[in-house]
Order: structure tokens, then C-alpha cells, then sequence
């Protein structure tokens, strides 16, 4: 692994506003939804990050993307802070870091051809010829396993996991070098959702792209990711490598998400103990450490101070009391 | 005893052109299960899990039919069962819970009103005894403070809370079976865990039938007592889902497991090649051979029979040639 980490986030905050007087212009609260966050990713790795609904994991992608413009903290991408680039540097960033979405029938236009579709962002960001940009289109649709000659068909003539194919084959037609990848298999079928992860993983070894996979299932999260962040309300409560993490979670959210988790097989020890309530509201977010009310291992000043990410074992970080 | 339900060659089709062009949905389901047992029903979407679902309460939209087949509750054929004598069942023995919590509840009538409303009709419960039995229905699935809830409306309650709120309604009538089409799947993993633990122990009380149709396996593996594993309308493989997770006799049931991450694993996984077939246009011989790793020649031209490789352990598939088969007389007459 090189040192220089590829994307390098720093004290990422987005804090939306909300009206809940009657006048308009007054904001009277704030949503945390990402709320002071670190990562890295480095060169060819893959960071998943895991979560509840509401936890900020999409906000976390959105801000990555420069969809939403931080209230806080730096997004250093090769070096560079991607937050205060303009004009052609901004469109250089764009054209390098890509997203797929969860439902590949929402996010591919059903009025343009598959050609077109993957062709856009080489136009917009290259000064490729027409036939240059065909050649390119034909290899990036062989690199995801669809035939080239596909290209003169629309999205709704595919099944769902082609549909993904074409998302992906999208992402990776300029010179991509990392991709957000917003939950690329919730909505697929499990035959299909296989195809798709190993497709992806073979990308990576291949073409050494980076991902920053979100999602909620632990085990494909775990399967897919060289280290995994959990985030709860808006922080990251544990990073670490996915082998450690899955052998040794520390962290009492962690631990609450892998009892939560589905067995493989019938015949696997079944924790009949799993965490009461629900995640609490990002608008009202409890004092203290957020997980307090939730947390089966309470203490006092869990609910005055908030703990810090610290390191207990090498790379691995948890903001916890207990260590 | 008779089981509880026992559903022998049903047959669900869809017919549309006028009747030019039929889609098999379901062709052809044998199973039974037990009171106090649950049944997890896995596929890929459109396999017919919902069509048979909504089989099983004759609840199928007009272009379909149930064409041959039956489908015996408590000893009594629901097939033949007129439109009212099915309004009598649905709701008071035979309940189901849908997937999506938000569009099964009425935002314009309060949970009271809802959850009360099969004991209503069904028991005729009225005024202070219908208070009390919604207010224990509601205890029952761990609503908080149910005398203040039971007054308020579904968008005042966060998903978990209104998925069981609808597993409120499944029990109000006091069912002897449950059918749950897909209910954890908009949920979050913890709430998940907890509804499903809550589920369990509801039948643990009530000694009710559960039928879980899911695409999950790991639903499966913490729920269920039996496994029936369907494709293109058919059940290519049953049996005690110990068993069957231990040693899979049907090529498709091996790539279903092998197919889903598990926790601590990098191993590739293996995807199964190909789409699941159209239903309209199926191909010859055995369904799943296009896609099967194992196929022979012999499964491009002939349909396989139905062996045993166990006890209450069925598998369709040539592989097993040379085992025991069973032997299944079609009761019922066709409507």
C-alpha cells in the first residue's frame, strides 16, 4: 500500500437546517446527519461503511461526490482539497471519482440508448472523437460482460442485474479511480447480487480502482471490504480491517449489529439477545455518547462526554468508554 | 390428525390475451405443513411465491386462476370455498402479513380502529371488551404504552413499530395459520432481529403456522422448521431445513447457498449464470437446466420426477436417478 492515501476526509460535517416556526427564514434546528467524520481510502482498496437507516451513510457518499457542499471539513483527494476546487480542476475530480446506485432502474434514463448513456461522462469530460468514444464504450461494456453490440438498445430492454452491468460500465468509462458505491446490490435478486459482487471484485483487481462501498448487510459489506467503518447518528463508532472487525468487534454498536445478523446455517449458535429500541432521531440527537440509550453496557459519564476514536489494537479504532 | 394445511397439485396460471397466452405462475405445488411449524418458501422474484401466497386465500388478482388442485385447511378444501365463506376465513384463521408496512395500513384510520377491526367482525367484539383485547394484542407485540398508542395513526409510528403493528392485526383474529410475505425487507438489521425474534415467540405462545416467504436464506436458517425451495412455479427441493443446509440435493439449492456472502469469508462467491427464466416461454425438459452447472442431455428433453432422498425430504432432479421416487396421487377436483 502506497502511503499517500487516494482520498483522505477530515473532519467532514453536514449539518442540514430545519424550519420548524413559522417563519421561513428563521432556522430553529439543525439535522446532524454527518457529523465530523475521518477516513482514508487508499489506492485499489475498498473502505465499506455500515449502517442503519438515517446513520448518514449516504449523506457521507453525497458530500464525497460534491453533490452537497460540506458544512465542514476537508475532502483531500490526491493530495488536493476537492472542496475548493473550481472550473476544469472540479470537472477533473468529477470525471475521477463515479457512483452506482441501488436501483439501476431509476438511475439509467429509459430514453437514452446504452451507447449514449455510457458515452455521456466521456464527452463531458474528454475530447475524445465520436469513433474514439465508441471503441471506448465497446471495451468498457466487454470489461462489465456485456456484448458490445448490446449498445444500440435501451435500458428497458435488460433485466435488472444487466441494468447494474451498464451502471457500473458507466462509472468506470473515464478514467475512474474511485467509485462510490451506494448500495449496488440491495435491490438485486441473490443469484444476481453474486454476479455483481464478483464482477466488481474483479474490476478492482484489474483495473485497481478504488471503492467506497456503503450498505447494510453486514456480511456483504464484510465479504466486499478490505476495512469497514460503522457509523451510527452521524459518527464512526469503529474502523478496522473487515477480518478483525468480523473476528473482534469491540465496539457494543458492532457487536449489536453482528448478533443482529443473520445466520449462515441452522445449525450456527443463535443470540437470542439483541439491542431494544430504535435509532434515535438525527434532530434530537441524546447527549453524550450516542448510543447511551441503547447500549446494554452503560455507564454515567456515558451520557456527559462524548468519546473520541481511539486506537485499541493497531488499526482499529473504536469511540468507546469501555477501552 | 390431518395436518394443518396440505396443498396437493395446485396449479395457478395467468391468462391474458383472452386466454390466448397462459403464464404457469404456479404448476403444480405439493406441500403440507403442521400447526406450530414454519415453512420458509424461498425463490428469486418470479418464481410464484406470492401467487402462491395469495393462492393459498384466493385473494389472486381477475387474470388468475387456480386451475387444478387443492388446498386443504383443517380438513376443509379452500378451493371450493364460496366468496363469503373465504371472508369468514380470511382475517379469523388464515391471516397474512404484507411486505411493505406503509402501504398495508390505512393512514385515515387510527391503530385502534385497524387492529380491532378482525375481532370486530369475526368475534363481534364491541366497546370496552374490544378496548381491552387490542390493548393486549398491541402489548403482545411490545407496543409502549398501548393505551395512548392505540389512538394514534400510522405515520406517527416509526417502520418497525408499524410492521408490528400489522403482525397486531395478523393476530387479532386469533389465526391458526400466518402467511408473511417478505416482512422484514424494508427494515433495518437490528429492528429486523427484533421482529423476528418477537414473531417466534408469538408462535411459541399460540402454537400458529407460519409460512415465511422470503429470498433471504439467513431468514430461513433462524426461522423455519421446513425449507421449500421454488423455481419457475415449481418446488425443486423440501425437506427439514437442518438437512437441507447441511447437504443440498438439487443443483439449484446448492448455488442459492453458495451464492450469499458469509461473515469472515473472502472466498468468491458463486453466481449463478443467466437470468431466471421467462414464465411465458419456459424451456424444455427440466426448468432449471439452461442455468445448471450439472445439466446432462437427458435434462434438456425430460421433465424429472420427484425422489426422496430422505425422509419428508423431496429434490426434482436427474442427479438423484436411481433413488427412491414418490409416487403422488392428485386429490381434489379441478375448478
Amino acid at each position: 500500500m502506497t502511503t499517500q492515501p487516494l482520498l483522505e476526509v477530515k473532519g467532514l460535517k453536514k449539518y442540514f437546517p430545519v424550519n420548524e416556526g413559522m417563519l421561513p427564514w428563521k432556522t430553529s434546528n439543525w439535522v446532524r446527519a454527518v457529523d465530523g467524520i475521518d477516513f482514508r481510502i487508499f489506492e485499489g482498496e475498498t473502505l465499506g461503511v455500515i449502517g442503519e437507516s438515517g446513520c448518514g451513510k449516504t449523506t457521507t457518499a453525497k458530500l464525497v461526490l460534491l453533490q452537497e457542499p460540506p458544512t465542514e471539513g476537508e475532502i483531500n483527494f490526491n493530495g488536493t482539497d476537492a472542496t475548493k476546487l473550481k472550473g476544469s480542476d472540479l470537472k477533473t475530480y468529477r470525471g475521477s471519482v463515479q457512483v452506482v446506485f441501488q436501483d439501476p432502474f431509476s438511475s439509467l434514463s429509459p430514453r437514452m440508448r446504452i451507447r449514449d448513456i455510457i458515452a455521456e461522462p466521456l464527452e463531458i469530460h474528454t475530447e475524445l472523437s465520436r469513433s474514439a468514444i465508441d471503441d471506448r464504450v465497446g471495451e468498457v461494456m466487454r470489461l462489465v460482460g456485456l456484448q458490445p453490440d448490446m449498445a444500440t438498445l435501451f435500458p428497458h430492454e435488460f433485466s435488472g442485474g444487466q441494468r447494474q452491468r451498464i451502471a457500473i460500465a458507466r462509472s468506470l468509462a473515464t478514467e475512474t479511480r474511485l467509485i462510490v458505491l451506494d448500495e449496488p446490490v440491495s435491490g438485486l435478486d441473490v443469484s444476481i447480487r453474486a454476479q455483481i459482487i464478483n464482477l466488481l471484485e474483479e474490476l478492482q483487481a484489474e483495473l485497481g480502482v478504488s471503492y467506497l462501498f456503503i450498505g447494510h448487510d453486514l456480511a456483504t459489506v464484510a465479504h466486499m471490504s478490505h476495512r469497514i467503518a460503522v457509523m451510527y447518528l452521524g459518527k464512526i463508532v469503529e474502523l478496522a480491517e473487515s477480518q478483525e472487525l468480523c473476528e473482534n468487534p469491540q465496539h457494543p454498536y458492532t457487536r449489536a449489529l453482528f448478533a443482529a445478523a443473520l445466520p449462515a446455517s441452522p445449525d450456527e449458535e443463535q443470540e437470542d439477545e439483541t439491542i431494544a429500541g430504535e435509532v434515535p432521531s438525527a434532530l434530537n440527537i441524546p447527549p453524550g455518547c450516542r448510543f447511551n440509550p441503547r447500549c446494554p453496557y452503560v455507564m454515567r459519564h456515558c451520557s456527559e462526554d462524548e468519546p473520541e476514536l481511539k486506537e485499541v489494537s493497531p488499526n482499529h479504532f473504536v469511540s468507546c468508554f469501555l477501552y | 390428525m390431518p395436518p394443518l394445511l396440505k396443498v396437493s397439485g395446485l396449479k395457478t396460471h395467468f391468462f391474458t390475451f383472452r386466454g390466448t397466452r397462459v403464464v404457469k405462475a404456479v404448476d403444480g405445488l405439493d406441500f403440507t405443513l403442521e400447526e406450530g411449524e414454519t415453512m420458509g418458501l424461498v425463490g428469486e422474484s418470479g418464481c410464484g411465491k406470492t401467487t402462491t401466497c395469495l393462492s393459498l386465500v384466493r385473494l389472486l388478482p381477475p387474470a388468475g386462476r387456480i386451475v387444478e388442485g387443492s388446498i386443504e385447511f383443517d380438513g376443509d378444501d379452500l378451493v371450493q370455498k364460496s366468496i363469503g365463506e373465504m371472508q369468514n376465513i380470511r382475517g379469523n384463521s388464515i391471516a397474512m402479513i404484507l411486505q411493505d408496512p406503509m402501504a398495508s395500513l390505512n393512514p385515515l384510520f387510527s391503530i385502534y380502529t385497524q387492529v380491532g377491526e378482525p375481532a370486530y367482525y369475526h368475534q363481534n367484539l364491541r366497546g370496552r371488551t374490544l378496548s381491552t383485547r387490542v390493548r393486549d394484542l398491541l402489548g403482545s407485540v411490545r407496543i409502549p404504552s398501548p393505551e395512548t398508542r392505540m389512538k394514534e395513526y400510522p405515520h406517527q409510528m416509526s417502520g418497525g413499530m408499524r410492521q408490528r403493528i400489522v403482525g397486531a392485526i395478523a393476530l387479532a383474529g386469533g389465526p391458526r395459520l400466518i402467511i408473511a410475505d417478505e416482512p422484514t425487507t424494508n427494515l433495518d438489521v437490528t429492528i429486523q432481529a427484533q421482529y423476528l425474534n418477537l414473531l417466534r415467540d408469538i408462535q411459541r405462545e399460540t402454537k400458529v403456522g407460519l409460512i415465511f416467504v422470503t429470498h433471504n436464506l439467513g431468514i430461513v436458517a433462524k426461522m423455519c422448521d421446513k425449507l421449500a425451495v421454488m423455481y419457475a412455479g415449481r418446488i425443486v427441493e423440501q425437506g427439514n431445513v437442518k438437512e437441507i443446509f447441511r447437504n443440498p440435493q438439487h443443483p439449484y439449492t446448492r448455488a442459492l447457498l453458495g451464492s450469499i456472502p458469509r461473515i469472515g469469508s473472502k472466498e468468491p462467491l458463486y453466481a449463478i449464470p443467466g437470468q431466471p427464466p421467462n414464465l411465458a416461454a419456459l424451456p424444455k425438459g427440466c426448468y432449471f437446466h439452461p442455468r445448471c452447472p450439472e445439466a446432462m442431455d437427458r435434462c434438456r428433453v425430460d421433465e424429472p420426477p420427484i425422489y426422496a432422498p430422505g425422509d419428508q425430504w423431496e429434490a426434482t432432479c436427474w442427479l438423484l436417478d436411481g433413488q427412491k421416487q414418490v409416487a403422488r396421487q392428485v386429490e381434489g377436483v379441478a375448478s
